[in-house]
């Protein structure tokens, strides 16, 4: 199967040698034509590779922006900015473990949540949903794809937060916070907005761009794959689990990534709901601050070299740890691409 | 007829503008003075409210004719860059409270007591320190959310530099600033952002600007000022702590309006002020920025108080016009207004 696939690229690469037709216009066309062919494919080249360097100009530049911004709170800090927990304009000592701690627990916990509701979505949709119900389902997911994240927060803060600090997290005190291991995550007070509140607004804010990614890549496995399992006795989900699944997996880690990449950088829905405090506490029912948000809270009235510099630094971090993903999401592939073909 | 209507469009288009940019707080009333201005004289006021931070780099950069602060500079600060400044108009701060649907005015506060409550150091609202304040109120057992501004603000500045005046612990493990380590409490972005987290989260208290919890009519605490009395956070006491203040002899208008004296002042309020250049290379722009806010001063206070601020008396408008003749000169030394 994966051959079909990769024929597509080939032919493309070949298609200066053996263009159909050349070879049997080539008689007719004069030399002084063809040179202008030359030509035109050349500039064609030429510019399609200027703008694809622009891309890598325009990551060079920022890369170094950066670092050249956080050159005075490197300096200052070293290392040590990484784990400490301080952040105190007035004294103007800065650490990033809070945002840097905030930024992971917020995407995890939307991950969590966001990819076991899309893959159900997904699932639905390209298997089980009557045909009817498949177009109106599927636009509406993309519809949620494209609202605005501050419309997510404003939600989250009006109308979600009273609601989940009167009905859920009093249960969730009472019930989780007592537990031995658990229990930390889920003690304080019912205040409705926090860690946890964040991360279920941001898990609603990758479900559609999960959900319709994943839609798209079960959509392309061949019918005479699961007719074949179905036929032979297969339920539904061992279609999806064994068929399905390990063909798209390449497609279903990367919808997985968009996610926690939009997830990571999120910035001002987060802010409405995380609380927005430099605090480090283990309970999630706890305000917090990710990278963005503090970026987004602060970065105005920085006054000061070493807060702004600071606040780039955590720019910089973000970058890093965005890298960081995207990266471990490739080596994740290759160790996959490992066993392709063998038999499970 | 069309003659006519185009003599009267070329003239407001010969006249010159005026920019500015700075603090978010004064903005309403700058504009609204600045529409009145042109209907009046054809010049326009072209203010951006970038935030104070944004405002003296502007002015410091001298890309815009006058920057605007809610954090006063100090002398030396004013006197490194060659500015100077002074105020326009007064607000004030306001403790809000969300307690189980208490009414405005309730809760009588100090500053000994709200320092402790924003330090996390009082936990509950039935304790003893409020409760000594409250005789006779019915306070709760439960425990007390403190809610601040997550963005650097000039509300901030005024809030903890009251708080730093009456709390010498508040002084040494907080201190006074736009933005501060807060010790406890969650953080709400912009004055929206902290009154929409109290007016959520039961046993709350936060901090906001007069304008705005007066419009969103959210209960509010009294104040014990520095002459012992519970004031209401109220237009006629923030004029008092103004008056009450010594402009005369505060050099470059240094003058924070926090814990004034005067048995009606509000202990939590604070100027916003205008950033010049004290030597103007371009002197007929730097005339009308003053010409605007001598308008402002003598017709604009019945705007300012129908926005909720609260105009400078005139015996401080007389002190800034003669800071104005004697401090902003051309290039060659003659003075300007």
């Amino acid at each position: 199967m994966k051959y079909d696939f990769l024929k597509v690229p080939t032919s493309l690469g070949n298609h200066d040698n053996n263009r159909p037709g050349t070879n049997h216009m080539s008689n007719s066309l004069s030399t002084h034509r063809t040179r202008r062919f030359r030509w035109q494919d050349r500039i064609f080249r030429g510019a399609t590779r200027v703008f694809a360097f622009i891309v890598l100009a325009l990551l060079v530049g920022i890369l170094a922006s950066l670092i050249i911004g956080s050159m005075p709170a490197i300096h200052k800090f070293g290392f040590g900015f990484l784990i400490d927990d301080s952040w105190n304009p007035v004294t103007e000592k800065f650490g990033a473990l809070v945002p840097i701690y905030g930024t992971l627990v917020t995407s995890i916990i939307a991950l969590l949540i966001g990819v076991p509701l899309s893959f159900g979505i997904a699932v639905f949709l390209t298997e089980l949903s009557p045909k009817w119900l498949k177009r109106p389902l599927g636009i509406a997911i993309e519809l949620l794809a494209g609202i605005p994240s501050i419309i997510y927060g404003m939600w989250g803060l009006f109308v979600f937060a009273p609601l989940f600090a009167e009905h859920v997290q009093p249960w969730l005190i009472d019930k989780l916070g007592p537990l031995p291991v658990l229990g930390p995550l889920f003690q304080g007070a019912p205040m409705g907005i926090g860690m946890l509140t964040a991360g279920l607004i941001l898990a609603l804010m990758v479900v559609p761009f999960i959900a319709s990614v994943m839609r798209d890549v079960f959509e392309i496995v061949p019918p005479l794959l699961k007719e074949s399992a179905y036929g032979l006795g297969a339920t539904t989900w061992e279609v999806v689990w064994n068929i399905v699944l390990p063909y798209t997996k390449i497609g279903v880690v990367g919808s997985i990534m968009l996610g926690l990449g939009r997830a990571l950088g999120e910035t001002m829905a987060i802010t409405f709901v995380i609380g927005n405090a430099h605090q480090l506490s283990t309970s999630l029912m706890m305000p917090g601050n990710t990278i963005s948000s503090a970026l987004a809270n602060e970065f105005t009235e920085a006054d000061g070299k070493l807060y702004t510099s600071a606040l780039i630094e955590l720019g910089l971090i973000l970058f890093f740890i965005t890298f960081v993903v995207l990266a471990l999401s490739k080596l994740l592939l290759l160790q996959l691409g490992k066993h392709e073909g063998k038999k499970s | 007829m069309i003659l006519g209507a185009g003599w009267t469009f070329s003239a407001p288009a010969l006249a010159s503008e005026i920019t500015g940019a700075g603090a978010t707080f004064p903005y309403p009333i700058y504009a609204k003075w600045a529409e009145a201005y042109k209907a009046k004289t054809g010049i326009r006021l072209n203010y951006q409210s970038i935030g104070s931070g944004g405002g003296i780099k502007q002015i410091k950069a001298k890309t815009v004719d006058f920057g605007a602060s809610d954090m006063p500079l100090k002398p030396e600060a004013l006197e490194k860059d060659g500015l100077m400044q002074f105020p326009t108009v007064v607000g004030g701060v306001v403790p809000v409270i969300n307690l189980h649907g208490l009414a405005a005015g309730t809760i009588r506060l100090n500053g000994a007591v709200l320092a402790d409550i924003f330090l996390g150091k009082i936990r509950k609202w039935n304790d003893p320190a409020i409760a000594s304040l409250n005789k006779g109120v019915r306070l709760p057992a439960s425990s007390i959310t403190v809610v601040h501004r997550s963005d650097g603000s000039g509300t901030t500045f005024i809030f903890t530099n009251y708080l730093a005046k009456v709390s010498p612990e508040w002084k040494v493990k907080v201190g006074n600033d736009t933005s501060v380590a807060w010790p406890a409490g969650v953080g709400g972005k912009g004055n929206e952002g902290v009154a929409s987290f109290v007016q959520r989260i039961q046993g709350s208290i936060g901090y906001v600007e007069y304008a705005y919890a007066k419009q969103n009519k959210i209960p509010y605490a009294l104040m014990q000022n520095k002459d012992g009395v519970f004031v209401a956070p109220e237009a006629n006491a923030f004029k008092a702590a103004a008056a009450g203040a010594d402009w005369q002899h505060a050099p470059g208008f240094y003058e924070i309006l926090t814990n004034e004296p005067g048995k009606a002042s509000w202990p939590i309020t604070g100027a916003t002020f205008i950033l010049m250049h004290k030597v103007q290379s371009k002197p007929a722009t730097g005339k009308e920025v003053l010409s605007f806010f001598d308008w402002a001063y003598t017709n604009g206070d019945e705007m300012a108080l129908s926005l909720d601020y609260v105009p400078l008396p005139g015996s401080v408008t007389k002190i800034i016009a003669h800071a104005w003749k004697t401090q902003i000169k051309d290039t060659n030394g003659k003075t300007i207004w």
